[in-house]
C-alpha cells in the first residue's frame, strides 16, 4: 500500500474531522451526565424508581420514571410487532412480486412516506385517528394511537432499506436459484433472505431507534398520562414527550430529573444496541456475506 | 459493518433529539426595531431575579433593550416570585419579577405592572353547557364527576385535559382554584396551547384550559371551541386588561423602596417593559399587553 506525500493532507483533514465527530458526541453525553448529576446527588437514583409517581415541581416532589419507560417499550414494540412484517413485505412485493412501473411508483410512495415531518403525522393522528379510538374507547389519545402512528413512520424505514438490501444481493445467487428450479416464493425463503439478513436487521434496528427517539407525533397522540398503560386504550407518556413537555419550562431540580431522563433513554438505546449486537452475532445465517459467499462455493 | 452504522444512527438520532428539546421555548425576537430615541446616555448592568412565569419574557424584552441601548447588559434568572421579591430587598437584584399582585407585608416594594396573565375554561363548542360553576369545575377536575351527564349535559365520559408541569397556565389555574396538581385526574396531559385547542376542538366531550389570547383568537376564527364565562364575566382580552375577569393576574417588576429610588437605568428598563414597543412579545408569549 503507497502512501503518497499528497495524500498527507487529506488523510490528516480526516483524521481531525473524524475526531471533531467523535468529540462531539463524547461531549454531548458528558453534558447529559453533567446536567443530570444534581438529581442523581440530592433525590438519589432510587427516587427515579421507587417514588409514587412524577410531580417533579411540587413542593414535596416525586420521580418515578418507570412510567415513562414502560410507555415508551410499550409503544416501541408494539410498533415493531406491527411495522416489521408489513415492512418486510412491501419490500417483498417491491422487490419480486410488482411489475416494475408498480414497483417504482410503490418505492416513490413509500419515499414520500418516509419523507413526512413527524409532527404532520402527529398532527393527522389527533383529528384523524384519535376521534376514531375515541369512539371505541375514550379518551382516544392513547397507547394504541401511539403504536399505529410510529408503525406509520417507521414502515417506510423498514421497507426501503429492507428493498436496498434485497436488491443488493448478488445476482448469481438469483440466477442459481432459478437454474435450480426453485419456485419464486422458495427463492425468496431460502435465498433472497438469508442473503439480505444482515440488511433487514438493520432497517429493523434502525427503525426501533426512530420509534423510541420520536417525540412530536407520539407527544400529539398519545394522551402524555403518567401511568404504566394497564390496555391498549390508556394513554401513555414516552420518555422523549415527558422532555420536550417539561424541558421549556423546568428549572433547577425539575430539569435535571428531565436530563435524567434522557440519560435511561441513553441507556435504552445503548441497551437496544448491545441487543442488536448479540443477535446478530448468535445468529449463523448473519454472517457477513463474503463468508457466506465462501460457504456456497465450498458446498459447490 | 452493518452493525456499527446501526449504532451511530441511534445514538445520533438520540443526541439530536436531546440537543432540539434542550433548546429555549420561546420564540426569538425578530431583530427587534431599534427605537430612534436617542439614548447614548444609558450604560452599566442590570440584574433581574424571580417569577418563572414572567422570566421568559423579560428575556426576549431584555434582548431587544440591549440592541436599543448598546452598552447595557441585563441579566435575567428565574427562581419564583417570593425570590424575586427577597432578592429586590436584599438588593441582588435590581429589579424583581413577580407574577402576582403584591402581598400586604411588602409595602416596602414598588411595583410595576408590565402584563397581564389570563387563563380561559374551554369546551368544545358543540357541549350544550352555557357555563360551569367553580365548583363543576373543581369536581371535574379532581375525578368526582367524571360524566356530563352528572351535571346536567350529555351522557358522556369527560375527557379532562390538563397542562404539563411547569406551565404558567397550570401554575394559575391550580392557584385559583386552590388544587394541587397531585390531586388532578386528568385524561390527557398536552404542552402548549395549540395543543389544548386542538385537543379540545377534536373531542366534543373534552374540557381544557389554555391562556386566553389563544383561546379568543382561536374562537374568532372558527375553531370548533368555546371559551367559558367565569362568574358570570365573559372571557375576553378586554376583560382581563380591566381586571374584572377572575381567572387573571398581573405580571409585575419590582423595585426596592419608592420608585425614584431605583436607578435611571432600571427606571428606563422598566418604563421599556410596559411600553407599547414590546406588546408584539407579550403577545408572542401568549400574555395580555397593557396598551392596546
Amino acid at each position: 500500500m503507497s502512501r503518497s506525500r499528497s495524500d498527507l493532507p487529506l488523510l490528516w483533514t480526516l483524521r481531525a474531522l473524524a475526531a471533531l465527530a467523535g468529540a462531539i458526541t463524547l461531549l454531548i453525553v458528558a453534558f447529559l451526565i453533567l446536567e443530570a448529576w444534581p438529581a442523581l446527588q440530592a433525590p438519589g437514583l432510587s427516587h427515579f424508581l421507587t417514588d409514587a409517581s412524577w410531580f417533579p415541581a411540587s413542593s414535596t416532589p416525586q420521580f418515578n420514571l418507570i412510567p415513562m419507560v414502560a410507555g415508551t417499550l410499550a409503544a416501541t414494540l408494539g410498533a415493531m410487532l406491527l411495522a416489521t412484517p408489513l415492512g418486510i413485505a412491501a419490500a417483498l412485493f417491491s422487490r419480486f412480486y410488482a411489475p416494475p412501473t408498480i414497483a417504482s411508483w410503490f418505492r416513490r410512495l413509500l419515499e414520500l412516506l418516509a419523507g413526512i415531518p413527524s409532527v404532520v403525522y402527529g398532527f393527522w393522528g389527533l383529528v384523524v385517528l384519535t376521534p376514531l379510538i375515541r369512539q371505541w374507547a375514550p379518551p382516544g389519545q392513547s397507547l394504541l394511537a401511539a403504536i399505529l402512528i410510529l408503525s406509520l413512520m417507521i414502515l417506510p424505514t423498514i421497507a426501503l432499506l429492507s428493498e436496498t438490501a434485497l436488491r443488493s444481493i448478488p445476482r448469481a445467487y438469483l440466477q442459481g436459484a432459478a437454474a435450480l428450479g426453485l419456485s419464486r416464493w422458495a427463492t425468496i425463503t431460502g435465498v433472497a433472505l438469508p442473503a439480505a439478513h444482515c440488511g433487514i436487521m438493520s432497517s429493523i434496528l434502525l427503525a426501533a431507534g426512530r420509534a423510541i427517539g420520536e417525540t412530536m407525533a407520539v407527544l400529539m397522540v398519545a394522551g402524555n398520562i403518567v401511568k404504566v398503560p394497564d390496555s391498549l386504550f390508556a394513554p401513555v407518556r414516552t420518555l422523549t414527550a415527558n422532555i420536550a413537555l417539561e424541558l421549556g419550562y423546568a428549572l433547577d431540580g425539575h430539569r435535571a430529573a428531565l436530563f435524567v431522563s434522557g440519560l435511561i433513554l441513553l441507556a435504552l438505546i445503548v441497551l437496544l444496541v448491545s441487543m442488536s449486537d448479540w443477535i446478530v452475532r448468535a445468529d449463523p445465517t448473519a454472517a457477513p456475506a463474503a463468508s457466506t459467499q465462501a460457504r456456497e462455493l465450498r458446498h459447490g | 459493518m452493518c452493525r456499527a452504522r446501526i449504532r451511530l444512527n441511534a445514538l445520533c438520532a438520540f443526541l439530536l433529539l436531546m440537543v432540539a428539546c434542550s433548546g429555549e421555548p420561546q420564540q426569538s425576537a425578530d431583530a427587534g426595531a431599534p427605537s430612534e430615541k436617542l439614548t447614548g446616555q444609558l450604560t452599566g448592568q442590570l440584574t433581574l431575579t424571580g417569577s418563572s412565569t414572567v422570566a421568559p419574557l423579560i428575556g426576549e424584552i431584555a434582548k431587544r433593550f440591549e440592541q436599543t441601548h448598546p452598552g447595557t447588559r441585563v441579566d435575567v434568572q428565574t427562581g419564583g416570585s417570593s425570590r424575586g421579591v427577597a432578592d429586590a430587598r436584599r438588593g441582588t437584584a435590581d429589579i424583581g419579577m413577580v407574577s402576582r399582585a403584591l402581598n400586604a407585608d411588602e409595602g416596602d416594594l414598588t411595583a410595576y405592572p408590565i402584563a397581564l396573565d389570563g387563563v380561559a375554561m374551554i369546551l368544545h363548542r358543540d357541549n350544550p353547557l352555557p357555563a360551569l360553576s367553580e365548583e363543576q369545575i373543581v369536581a371535574i377536575y379532581t375525578g368526582q364527576v367524571t360524566n356530563w351527564r352528572e351535571i346536567g349535559g350529555a351522557d358522556a365520559p369527560i375527557t379532562v385535559v390538563n397542562k404539563a408541569e411547569g406551565r404558567s397556565t397550570l401554575e394559575l389555574f391550580l392557584g385559583y382554584f386552590k388544587l394541587r396538581n397531585e390531586d388532578i385526574k386528568p385524561s390527557i396531559i398536552i404542552g402548549d396551547n395549540q395543543q389544548g385547542i386542538r385537543t379540545v376542538a377534536a373531542d366534543p366531550n373534552a374540557i381544557g384550559y389554555v391562556s386566553i389570547g389563544t383561546a379568543t383568537y382561536e374562537a374568532s376564527r372558527g375553531t370548533a371551541i368555546k371559551a367559558l364565562s367565569m362568574r358570570g364575566v365573559e372571557a375576553s382580552l378586554e376583560n382581563v386588561r380591566n381586571g374584572s375577569f377572575p381567572l387573571s393576574r398581573p405580571l409585575h417588576l419590582v423595585t426596592l423602596g419608592a420608585a425614584e429610588q431605583a436607578s435611571a437605568l432600571a427606571r428606563s428598563f422598566i418604563e421599556y417593559a410596559a411600553s407599547a414597543e414590546v406588546s408584539d412579545l407579550t403577545e408572542a408569549q401568549y400574555f395580555v399587553p397593557l396598551t392596546q
